[in-house]
């Protein structure tokens, strides 16, 4: 009897914890949206921006964070998973193994505002490549790389030993047994760490502001060596403005990157799903 | 009759567990050998090193020769890949891939470059799952998930993806031990069957199982061999007290 109420009791307070953190989401999505809804418009997402508040978009900025996430894609999930393989099927269990694994872990802790100076030593300086679309997606492409290792080397872990004898006995190598049994199972664990990993990069503020991207800029990007902003700059831009419009500009930006978050993580739940359906 | 496979002074160690001890036996063709013996005697891990399958356990480390065909498949330099080509296995438990029916059995062929053309490749997908006994079964949902078989059907799939790369061995290792008496039936009447073109070497707990099946029978016990020899004189008079005892359900 005492074991069941303790198990009720646990379920009220785990229901209450959640209440809590859904709540907090939700009222700052309802103070945004009280701020901002209003100011949503298609000339809004599709203007540039403006000395006077009520002109000013978001079109630089909106389509900025999309190439810059888009490259820092290309960039990181090759490395990441391809990385993430070596380390599972192909590494040896050496101690030089095990150092690498334990720095992974430790630079996905690493603060972001360190790659940014890491991106602007190496890419932004040594590498020449300017305060380009280029530069701030491989130094957002290193932030998330660690993240993405590891979560492709948990999904890799994942898939059932059997899979990989029943490969093995059929005459299959390595490659083949990784590229056609393992991978595909692995599908959707790696498909949710890297979008949920991308999405943590498309809000980062600090490594880009580091590295110069700049605060200002009346064009959308049209090329990897392009200078470029981002959304998450443009609301530290406005937010810091004494004049009320830009309160108003910088609620409504926010409100479309959150949209732009939910919809990358819906991405990320439909491909997951996608993939277990055809699994089964 | 020469030898299929002959092993000579084999050992086989996990780490510094040494699991078999100094095996020497000799698996003619187109018979079906079945190892016996308690849990943790050895027949398992003996069974896979004749396709060389623990190589891919870490920390292991065989020493002695085995030889298939007087080629030994342990001397530096040879072709796993195409070893366990030659040498298929089926496993204890039943293992799809999550692919469809079709693509599964397709899969070995794929790998070694034995596809052909399509129509090739279906003529072959079909004479192996007609081989494993499950054509009639399947053959109107090819191209539906395997994992949707039955545990039975499941395992005849497996048999059936062996079989398509064309091995001249086939290793079971304890293939029906998870499934029902009916389906478990159906296992022994295909070994029967099998037998004609493939040298098989059955491991199994179930000794009732090892005397329908096979026409040899070897004995481990602590990884050791202890005997082999004809499965009716296994069986009916074994010539060491240790494998009486176990054939008469004394121990084990």
């Amino acid at each position: 009897m005492r074991g069941r109420a303790l198990d009720r009791a646990f379920q009220v307070l785990a229901l209450l914890v959640l209440c809590l953190a859904l709540a907090a989401l939700g009222a700052l999505i309802a103070d945004v949206w009280r701020d901002g809804a209003a100011r949503l418009s298609w000339d809004f997402l599709t203007g540039f921006p403006s000395r006077r508040a009520e002109n000013a978009g978001i079109w630089h900025a909106l389509t900025g964070s999309i190439f810059v996430i888009v490259v820092t894609a290309a960039l990181a999930v090759p490395i990441g998973v391809g990385a993430a393989i070596y380390l599972e099927e192909y590494g040896t269990r050496s101690v030089a193994a095990r150092v690498i694994e334990i720095n992974i872990a430790n630079l996905a802790a690493v603060p972001s505002i360190i790659y940014g100076l890491l991106g602007l030593g190496l890419f932004v300086r040594a590498l020449a490549m300017g305060r380009s679309v280029l530069a701030g997606a491989s130094t957002l492409a290193l932030l998330v790389l660690p993240v993405i290792i590891l979560s492709t080397r948990e999904a890799l872990r994942a898939v059932p030993p059997s899979i990989r004898e029943g490969s093995y006995a059929l005459g299959a190598t390595k490659w083949q047994t990784v590229w056609y049994q393992v991978l595909p199972v692995a599908m959707p664990g790696i498909l949710t760490g890297t979008i949920l990993a991308l999405s943590r990069a498309i809000g980062e503020t600090a490594p880009l502001i580091t590295i110069g991207a700049l605060t200002f800029v009346a064009f959308a990007p049209d090329g990897l060596w392009s200078p470029f902003t981002v959304l998450p700059i443009q609301i530290f831009n406005w937010v810091s403005r004494p004049q009320p419009g830009f309160q108003v500009n910088a609620a409504a930006a926010i409100l479309v990157l959150l949209a732009l978050l939910l919809t990358m993580n819906a991405a990320a739940i439909w491909l997951r799903d996608r993939y277990q359906k055809k699994l089964r | 009759m020469t030898p299929k496979i002959r092993a000579q002074g084999l050992s086989f160690y996990y780490g510094a567990v040494r699991a078999l001890h100094d095996i020497s036996v000799e698996i003619l063709p187109n018979l079906v050998t079945a190892f016996i013996g308690p849990s943790g005697c050895g027949k398992s891990t003996f069974l896979r090193t004749l396709n060389r399958m623990n190589d891919i356990i870490p920390g292991t480390r065989v020493e002695g020769r085995v030889f298939i065909d007087d080629a030994d498949i342990y001397r530096p330099g040879v072709d796993v890949v195409a070893l366990r080509r030659r040498v298929g296995m089926v496993f204890q438990k039943s293992n799809p891939f999550p692919k469809s029916i079709f693509d599964n059995v397709a899969y070995g062929l794929r790998v070694n470059g034995m596809a052909g053309s399509r129509s090739e490749l279906a003529g072959r997908v079909e004479e192996s799952l007609r081989q494993a006994a499950l054509w009639d079964e399947v053959k109107d949902r090819l191209h539906e998930s395997a994992l949707a078989l039955s545990g039975g059907q499941q395992q005849r799939l497996c048999i059936a993806r062996a079989l398509a790369v064309r091995p001249e061995i086939l290793l079971m290792d304890e293939p029906a031990s998870a499934l029902d008496p009916i389906a478990t039936q159906r296992i022994e009447e295909l070994v029967y069957e099998l037998k004609k073109a493939y040298t098989i070497v059955i491991v199994t707990h179930n000794m009732q199982q090892a005397a329908r099946v096979s026409d040899h029978t070897a004995f481990f016990w602590l990884g050791r061999l202890v005997e082999y020899d004809r499965t009716d004189k296994i069986f009916t008079n074994p010539a060491e007290k240790l494998t009486e005892d176990y054939v008469t359900g004394r121990f084990g």
